[in-house]
C-alpha cells in the first residue's frame, strides 16, 4: 500500500507541489522558534553560579575626582573605607560598567598559542570583587594585594575561556597575549556566571585587575549588603555618597531588579516571535485542512470506486491521513536537508545539540499537526456513501 | 448464486419521499448473464447498487451464494464485494493518476497479495481484454473502448463470481459497444462468470440470457 501511495503521490506531484512547499515554510519557520526556545532552554537550565541577591550596583558621575594618581587611589580608598565602615555593607569593588545584568558590555580578543578568542568580556575587578559576587574559583586564586608590582600583569578567566584556549591542559601560570606589549599571567579559573541574564549563555570571560589608570574610567561600585539592608539603609547609604561625591549624579540599582529587567528584554521578542509563528501555524493548519478538504472532495468517485472495490471506511481514513503523512515527510526531508546546515556550517555558533533538539521537536510539531489536519477530512472520507460518490461522476 | 427478496427502496428527504424500488424479487442462476431495462430513473441502477452491496435496501433480503448480506459489517461487506463482486461502470471509474497497470491492480491492493502476485494477475487480465499494450499508459491517453477495457480487467483482477456492470456501452459508439459486449459475453460463456448488466440498449440486452424490465421501480417482466 505504501508503494502505491507513493506512486499515487508521485504522479500527483505538480498537484501537491503547494502542499508540501507550505509544510516546509512551516517547518522551518518551526524550527527557528525551537531553536530559539531550546537555547534559552538550554542556558536557563544552566546555574546562574554568582550571587546576585543583596548585591546593588552603584554608578556615579562626578567632576569632583582628583586628576593624579596617588591622589585618585586615595580618593577611592577613602571612599571604601567609609563605605566598609557601614555595618549593612560587607563587601565593596569598583568595577567597570559591565557589571551583571548591564546592557553594556566591553569585549576585547585573547591568544594563547595561536588560538584566539574573540569577543570575550573583559571585566575590571578588585581583590573584593569575588566576595562581592560569590564566584566560585576552579583552579588557582583571585587577586589579591600581592599581585601589585608583578612583571606581568594577572588575569582570572572563566571556564569557556580556558576550555577555548587550554583545552584540557593547565591554565594557571600560563602567559596569555603574549605577543603583545602587556601580556597577561593567568592566575585563576572561575566558574561561568550567567551575567546577561537567565536565558543567555556566559561566553568567554576574563578578569582583569583594576589598576591604577583603570579608576580614571570606573564610575560603577558593587556592593554586597547584609539581608538587613533596607530602604531606610539605602536612603542613608545614598546621602553618605552624595556627602562625600560632591555634586554627583548617583544612581543605586539592585542586582534582583536588573536580572528581573534583562530577563524580560531576552524574553519578550521570543514571545512576540512565537504569537507571529502561532498564527502562522494556524494559517498553516487552516490551509492544509482546506486543501485536504478539497481533494476529498475532488476525490469522491475515487473514494466511491475504492469501497465499491474492496476498501473499508477504515481503510480510506487510514489512506488519506497516510497520503498526508507521506507528503509531510518529502517536505521534513527536504526541510531538514536545509536546517542541518545550521549546525554544519555553525551558523549562529549555537551547539550542535541545540539544532538537532529542534529539528527532532519541530519533525513532531509538524506531524502532530498533519494528523490532525488530516484525521477529520479522513473521517469524512470515511462516511462517504459509495453509491452516491460514484453516481455523482 | 443472487437472491433478491421482497426489495425496496426508499429515498427520503425532509419534505419529500420517493419510491424507488417496490416488492422486487429476482434470483439470478450461476453463470447466468442477466439484463436490466427500463426508463430513465425506474430504478436499475438502484437495483445494480443493492446487488452489489453498495447501497442497503429499505426493506427485503440480498442473498449472495446463500448467504444473507442483512446483518454484514462494514468490514465484511467490502471483503464480500472485494472478493465476490467486480464492478464496471457507464464512466469507467479509472484513477487518472494511475497508470493502466495500477488501475487493475487496484482490487488487490485490499487482499494480503504480494507486489509480484498483483502485477501477473493484472497483466493477464489486460491480456484477456486485450490491451496488455497499453499497461503504462494513463486512463487519459485511451479512447474510450479501451478505459471501458480497463474498466473490465480490473472487475475481473480477482476472479469475483459476479460481475455487475452499469451501462458499460453507454458512453461508446456502437462498434466500441459491441466490443465490450463481446468481451462480457466472453467472459460469461468462458469463464462461467454471473453477469448483471443495466442497458438502455435493446440489442445489448438482446445478447444476454435473460431481460428484466422495470418500470417506475416495480419488475415487469
Amino acid at each position: 500500500m505504501l508503494k502505491h501511495l507513493f506512486k499515487l503521490i508521485w504522479n500527483k506531484k505538480k498537484q501537491h507541489f503547494v502542499l508540501m512547499l507550505e509544510i516546509l515554510v512551516s517547518f522551518l519557520v518551526i524550527f527557528a522558534v525551537f531553536t530559539m526556545v531550546v537555547y534559552y532552554y538550554k542556558n536557563y537550565r544552566k546555574p546562574i553560579n554568582f550571587e546576585y541577591e543583596h548585591v546593588w550596583a552603584i554608578q556615579y558621575q562626578t567632576e569632583g575626582r582628583p586628576g593624579r594618581d596617588d591622589s585618585l587611589m586615595m580618593f577611592h580608598d577613602a571612599l571604601r573605607n567609609q563605605l566598609k565602615a557601614m555595618p549593612e555593607i560587607e563587601a565593596v569593588s569598583f568595577t567597570s560598567q559591565n557589571v551583571p545584568f548591564a546592557m553594556s558590555s566591553t569585549q576585547n580578543n585573547i591568544a594563547y598559542e595561536g588560538v584566539r578568542a574573540t569577543g570575550v568580556n573583559d571585566y575590571m575587578a578588585e581583590d573584593d570583587y569575588n566576595k562581592v559576587l560569590g564566584l566560585t574559583l576552579q583552579s588557582g586564586r583571585w587577586f589579591s594585594k600581592a599581585d601589585a608590582g608583578q612583571k606581568y600583569r594577572p588575569v582570572v578567566i572563566n571556564e569557556t575561556l580556558k576550555e577555548k584556549l587550554f583545552g584540557n591542559k593547565e591554565a594557571v601560570g600560563q602567559l596569555v597575549d603574549k605577543e603583545s606589549a602587556n601580556p597577561l599571567k593567568v592566575i585563576g579559573v572561575v566558574n561561568d556566571i550567567k551575567d546577561k541574564g537567565d536565558y543567555k549563555p556566559s561566553g568567554y570571560g576574563m578578569y582583569r585587575k583594576a589598576d591604577t589608570g583603570a579608576y580614571h574610567w570606573m564610575r560603577v561600585m558593587l556592593i554586597k549588603v547584609s539581608p538587613k539592608a533596607n530602604t531606610a539603609f539605602e536612603g542613608r547609604l545614598y546621602r553618605s555618597l552624595s556627602s562625600y561625591l560632591k555634586n554627583a549624579t548617583i544612581e543605586i540599582e539592585h542586582l534582583s531588579e536588573k536580572r528581573t529587567s534583562m530577563n524580560n528584554f531576552t524574553l519578550v521578542p521570543m514571545i512576540i516571535l512565537m504569537i507571529v509563528a502561532g498564527f502562522l501555524v494556524l494559517n498553516v493548519a487552516l490551509g492544509l485542512f482546506g486543501v485536504l478538504w478539497y481533494n476529498i472532495n475532488r476525490r469522491r468517485s475515487e473514494i466511491g470506486l475504492r469501497r465499491a472495490i474492496g476498501a473499508t471506511g477504515q481503510s480510506i481514513s487510514r489512506q488519506l491521513v497516510s497520503e498526508a503523512l507521506v507528503l509531510c515527510t518529502i517536505a521534513l526531508i527536504v526541510g531538514c536537508f536545509f536546517a542541518v546546515q545550521f549546525p554544519l556550517l555553525h551558523v549562529f555558533d549555537m551547539e550542535t545539540g541545540v539544532y538537532l533538539t529542534a529539528i527532532g521537536l519541530s519533525i513532531l510539531f509538524i506531524y502532530v499537526l498533519v494528523m490532525i489536519c488530516s484525521f477529520y477530512p479522513g473521517r469524512q472520507a470515511a462516511t462517504i456513501y459509495p453509491a452516491v460518490a460514484l453516481h455523482e461522476d | 448464486m443472487i437472491q433478491l427478496q421482497n426489495i425496496e427502496k426508499v429515498y427520503r428527504t425532509s419534505t419529500v419521499e420517493t419510491l424507488a424500488l417496490n416488492n422486487v424479487n429476482l434470483t439470478i442462476q450461476k453463470g447466468e448473464f442477466l439484463s436490466i431495462m427500463g426508463p430513465s430513473g425506474c430504478g436499475k441502477s438502484t437495483l445494480l447498487n443493492i446487488m452489489g452491496l453498495l447501497d442497503a435496501p429499505t426493506k427485503g433480503e440480498v442473498k449472495i451464494g446463500n448467504e444473507s448480506t442483512v446483518n454484514l459489517s462494514d468490514k465484511q461487506m467490502a471483503h464480500f464485494r472485494n472478493k465476490k463482486l467486480g464492478f464496471i461502470f457507464q464512466s469507467y471509474h479509472l484513477i487518472n493518476d494511475l497508470k493502466v497497470l495500477d488501475n487493475v491492480e487496484l482490487p488487490l491492493l485490499y487482499r494480503n497479495s504480494s507486489a509480484k502476485e498483483r502485477t501477473q494477475l493484472a497483466k493477464a487480465a489486460l491480456e484477456k481484454v486485450g490491451l496488455s499494450n497499453r499497461m503504462k499508459h494513463f486512463p487519459t491517453q485511451l479512447s474510450g473502448g479501451q478505459k471501458q477495457r480497463v474498466a473490465i480487467a480490473r472487475a475481473i483482477v480477482g476472479e469475483p463470481e459476479i460481475i455487475l456492470a452499469d451501462e458499460p456501452t453507454g458512453n461508446l459508439d456502437s462498434a466500441m459497444g459491441n466490443e465490450i459486449m463481446d468481451i462480457l459475453l466472453e467472459l460469461n460463456s468462458r469463464d462461467r462468470s454471473t453477469i448483471v448488466m443495466v442497458t438502455h440498449d435493446e440489442n445489448m440486452a438482446r445478447k444476454t440470457h435473460r431481460l428484466v424490465r422495470l418500470f417506475d421501480g416495480s419488475q415487469v417482466s
